[in-house]
This record gives C-alpha cells, structure tokens and sequence, in this order.
C-alpha cells in the first residue's frame, strides 16, 4: 500500500477548473517527482494534498488514513510536511527559532507561560541536529531575514524537517538557485531521502530526472503521464513535448 | 531608515533594566509627581492605562491583530465591576473579577467571529464589534445608566490579613493599582518571553507557515484576542473606581483609537516596553499641551503623523538608535537611496 495517495482530486476556483482528475500513489522510502509546465495546476496539487485547500471531488490517503478535507494543522501534526515556492519563513526570528517552533516537542510545550524559550537544552539541541542536516547549524543565532537566498531554502527545508514528517512535499526547491547551491540541494535530498519519503515539484529537469525513482507529468489539471526518469525519456509524448527537450 | 524588524529581538532577560526602572518609577510615583508639577491622579491614570495598553499590545504588536474596537473590552470591565458592586456585593476582589471575566467572554464571543480573518477584515470586524457594544451601552438604560452611565461606584476597601486600606484615599489607591499594574506587566514578560509568545510572533510573521508546522492558528488568534480582552477588563474595572462611574464613552470608537496611538507612537511593534512611553507620552502632552491650548489633541495627533511618517518604530525604536549613538556602536541606519 502505498504511503501517500490521491485519488481523483478535482478543485476548480469559480468557473475556472484547475486540478481535473488528479490521482498519483507515493510509495514508502521513494522520490516522487511532479513535473508539467507553467499554469498546469502543480501548486494547487500540493496544496490541496496538504490541506491548503480542500478539494471539490476525490479523496486523499496518509498511511491509510482518509485526510481528505482536514485542516493544514491536522495534516502536519499527522507527519506530512511542506516547503513552499514562495519562501514561507518567519523572517525576524533567528534561524534556530525558525526550527524550533516547528518541533513537535515545541509545540508540546507552547501553551506553556512558564518555560523559557530557549531555556531547554534538549529542545535547542534538537533544533541544532536539524539545521546540522541542511548545514546552518553554525548560522543558527542570524535572523532568518539576513541569510543568503540559498540558505534561505535549505532554511525552508529545515524547518520542514523539524517537524519530523514522514513524507515530505517540496515546491519547486530549486526556484532562483544557482547552478552550485541547486547542486548542493541536490547532495541534500540525496541525503535526506535515505530518511524520509519525499515528494517534490520541479521545473529543473535534470534535478528532477537525477533524483526521483517515480514522476507524474501534470498537464491541464490531470496526470497525463506517469513512470520511471527512464520510461518518461522514452515516452513518446513526453520526447515531443517541451519537458522531454529539457530531460 | 531602519526597518521594524532591525530593532534587534526582544530581550529574553529575567530581569532587565527597563524593567527595573519600570518597577522603580512606579513605585516611586508619589514621592515626586507633584514635585515636577503634576499631581497624584495622574499616576492612577497612567498605570491603568499602561496596564490596558500592555494588554492591548499582546495582541497589537506580538500577535499582528489590529483591533480598532478595543475600548469596548475596557468599558465592559468598568460596567461589570460597577454593576458587582450594585448589585451583587460591595467587593473589591469580587468586582475585579467580574471585571475580567465580563470582559473575557466578550472578547472570548468576539473572538470566535474575529479569528477566521485577517488584514482589514480583522479590523473593521473589530470596529463593529466595538460599537455594538457602544451602542448597547447607550441604549440599555435599565442595565448601564444609558448615556449617564453608571454613577456612584464605590471604592471598596482593600483588606488584607488583619490590614484594612481604604482606596478612597487617591495615594493609597494609586499604590493599589500600582501593585496590579506591575505584577500584570510582569506576568505579560514571561508570557512573550515563553513558548507561548513565540508562537504568537511566529502567526505575526506568517500565519500560513505557522499552520503548517502544525499550529491552529484560529485557536492562537483567539486566545490572544481573549487574554488582551481580559487585560482589558481588568484595567477597565480600576477604572470604574478611579472615576467612580462606568461610561459609555470609553467604550467609543475615539478611545479606541487612543490606545493604537498609544500604543504606536510609544514603539510597541517594536519593544516590550513601547506602550508604556506612548502612555506617559499620552497624558503628559493632555496635561502640559492641555494647560497651554485646548487644540492639544491637534498637536498630539500631528505629532502622530510625524511619528508614523519617520519614525514608525515610535519612541522605542527612536530610543534604541539613540542608545546605540551614544554608547558608540555603529547604527543600524541605512542611507536612504536617493
């Protein structure tokens, strides 16, 4: 069974139908890519699979439960985290607050009047071991606001991360990266898919093609095709299209 | 110019100095107000409305909740602890208490709409809200006193163990509230010290990042929206014994709007301690511009505009660059691009 699945998810803003007939299975321990191009309902996939948005038809399965409609809060509590296209950090607090507040074990103790913020070593620790796995442990007392645009998404990573997920959605992590800090990211989620399930959006095809053991191509609103990096080459449509060019 | 968020975070220090010149000031306020030309009430004044802007701030300046209506929470507390002692039982703590708990299931009620929005549908809910409230207090003359309001509040005495003090003594009152004053602001430190604050500053910065590391921020808005209503209440229930009535007037859109200045000119976007200076700064320009033109309120609110304009930090923030000059750091003030 696999970890994570859609099931014929359609949303449509007003009279404008955005996600058609969206279904895809994510298996325990895999990558899983989303590629398709501009305007093809991407985003509005992985919010309606977080929660961002409830979808209009169709259903959605974490581990076999049915997380279809559940609020945002819900669904991250449960083990499924996100990074955003356009970063979501909480700019004026230093990079290990960012962290913090995004531990299960933080969030145990944040009705708490009584604690200092910072007062407990295993909660500090524990933030530090996180942003240790992106490499800005030794950045963790600069404000979020103040790191380079790089660090910023390894920062968005992080803070994902700290939540302790069991699957994983990034959006479009390479978005405004140089070619040297999108080869860094790559090292990154080669390290962290050892640990986590991940599914990620990506214009960059050969990020894409490098690390996912499954794709689905999203085209005006549906998987119109799904496969290996290798079938997907070989698909016809993908290799006339301009996502086979790119790949 | 420097930026909100280049005033550096908030201290986390137990104890820090301007708490320690807060504690000092305040517990020292008799022996020299009038020395300086000002007189005694002007301290009851100013500690229940720095206990009410501290309040306001929990939610104005930690939680990025813009309420325009907040004067109502105040008034409900000033009408509720009048109406304990008319008819119920002449009981300072008994009162206080109605005072807070009127004035914390109105913003618990209130809050329960509020905390589905945010931006300027927050606001303007919060300002009709608010006049609801004003209204009905006009209106229900059998219950409030209409627009007269509430006359004759008593000042109960303060019984303490064998010890009884009697608040219509404006000294004794003043230390009275003083004291709860100083222990609310206290409390309020190590709210936004702890877990709790954090999480409020993180919905500030970014509601949509914070639901999604697990956090229900409808719960967390509404909570803040019911602790600073409480504040609120508490504050507005020393006020009824300070005047000795319960009006609508404090419940009106124009006090309301009194306490965003406050609140703004005195830096609390970017300090703990800002209301407390636009408080002081509040009743010290009424008193002093006030002896010198009836228009003061015209000075004050062009000194609003300026302070907006250039300063937006607010004398906090204008504070802590010139602390910065003078102890010879290097400012944070960036040139303006021309």
């Amino acid at each position: 069974m696999a970890l994570f699945e859609a099931r014929g998810i359609q949303k449509r803003f007003g009279a404008r139908v955005v996600l058609e007939n969206i279904s895809l299975a994510i298996e325990a321990g895999t990558v899983h890519g989303i590629m398709g191009p501009n305007g093809a309902g991407k985003t509005t996939c992985f919010h309606v699979l977080t929660g961002h948005h409830p979808p209009d038809a169709g259903s959605i399965l974490f581990d076999g439960n049915d997380i279809t409609g559940l609020k945002p809060h819900v669904i991250a509590r449960m083990g499924v985290s996100r990074s955003f296209q356009m970063m979501n950090l909480f700019d004026d607090a230093v990079v290990i607050e960012n962290v913090m507040l995004a531990l299960p074990a933080f969030r145990a103790v944040s009705g708490s009047p009584l604690r200092e913020t910072f007062g407990d070593r295993h909660l500090v620790d524990l933030a530090l071991t996180v942003l240790d796995q992106v490499g800005l442990a030794g950045r963790a007392w600069e404000k979020a606001k103040d790191l380079s645009y790089g660090d910023r998404r390894a920062l968005e990573i992080a803070v994902a991360l700290a939540a302790e997920p069991r699957i994983l959605f990034l959006d479009e992590p390479t978005a405004g990266l140089g070619a040297q800090a999108t080869q860094n990211l790559i090292r990154l989620i080669q390290k962290l898919r050892q640990h986590y399930t991940i599914c990620v959006i990506e214009h960059d095809m050969r990020f894409l093609f490098e690390l996912a053991d499954t794709i689905s191509v999203v085209h005006w609103g549906q998987v119109i095709v799904e496969g290996t990096p290798a079938g997907l080459k070989a698909n016809k449509w993908v290799a006339r299209s301009a996502l086979g060019e790119v790949a | 110019m420097i930026t909100l968020s280049d005033i550096p975070a908030r201290s986390q220090m137990p104890l820090t100095l301007p708490m320690g010149i807060f504690v000092v000031v305040m517990a020292t306020a008799p022996f020299w107000l009038a020395r300086v030309g000002l007189y005694q009430y002007l301290g009851v004044e100013i500690a229940i409305w720095v206990l009410f802007a501290m309040g306001f701030n929990l939610l104005f300046g930690y939680t990025g909740l813009h309420s325009f209506g907040h004067g109502a929470y105040l008034g409900i507390g000033a009408y509720a602890f009048g109406l304990f002692q008319h008819h119920a039982a002449i009981s300072l703590w008994g009162g206080l208490f109605a005072a807070i708990a009127a004035a914390s299931v109105a913003g618990a009620v209130v809050g329960a709409f509020l905390s589905h929005r945010r931006g300027i549908y927050y606001a303007l809910l919060t300002i009709g809200f608010g006049q609801v409230f004003w209204f009905s207090a006009m209106k229900l003359h059998w219950l409030t006193g209409g627009e007269d309001g509430l006359l004759n509040i008593p000042r109960p005495d303060l019984v303490i163990g064998p010890w009884r003090f009697d608040l219509n003594d404006n000294a004794v009152f003043y230390w009275f509230v003083a004291a709860i004053t100083i222990a609310a602001v206290l409390l309020m430190w190590r709210v936004v010290n702890a877990p709790v604050g954090r999480v409020l500053q993180a919905i500030r910065q970014n509601e949509t990042r914070a639901r999604f590391v697990g956090y229900d921020v409808w719960r967390w808005k509404w909570l803040a929206f019911t602790i600073s209503a409480a504040f609120a209440g508490l504050a507005g229930g020393l006020f009824s014994m300070a005047q000795q009535s319960a009006y609508p007037d404090v419940m009106s859109l124009h006090q309301s709007g009194i306490i965003v200045m406050m609140v703004l000119v005195g830096g609390g976007l970017v300090s703990f301690w800002g209301p407390v200076l636009g408080v002081v700064l509040y009743f010290v320009a009424r008193d002093v511009l006030g002896g010198l033109t009836e228009a003061w309120l015209l000075w004050y609110g062009l000194l609003f505009v300026i302070m907006v304009m250039v300063r937006p930090e607010g004398m906090a923030g204008l504070l802590h660059v010139l602390l910065r000059r003078t102890s010879g750091q290097v400012s944070t003030v960036k040139p303006e691009k021309a």
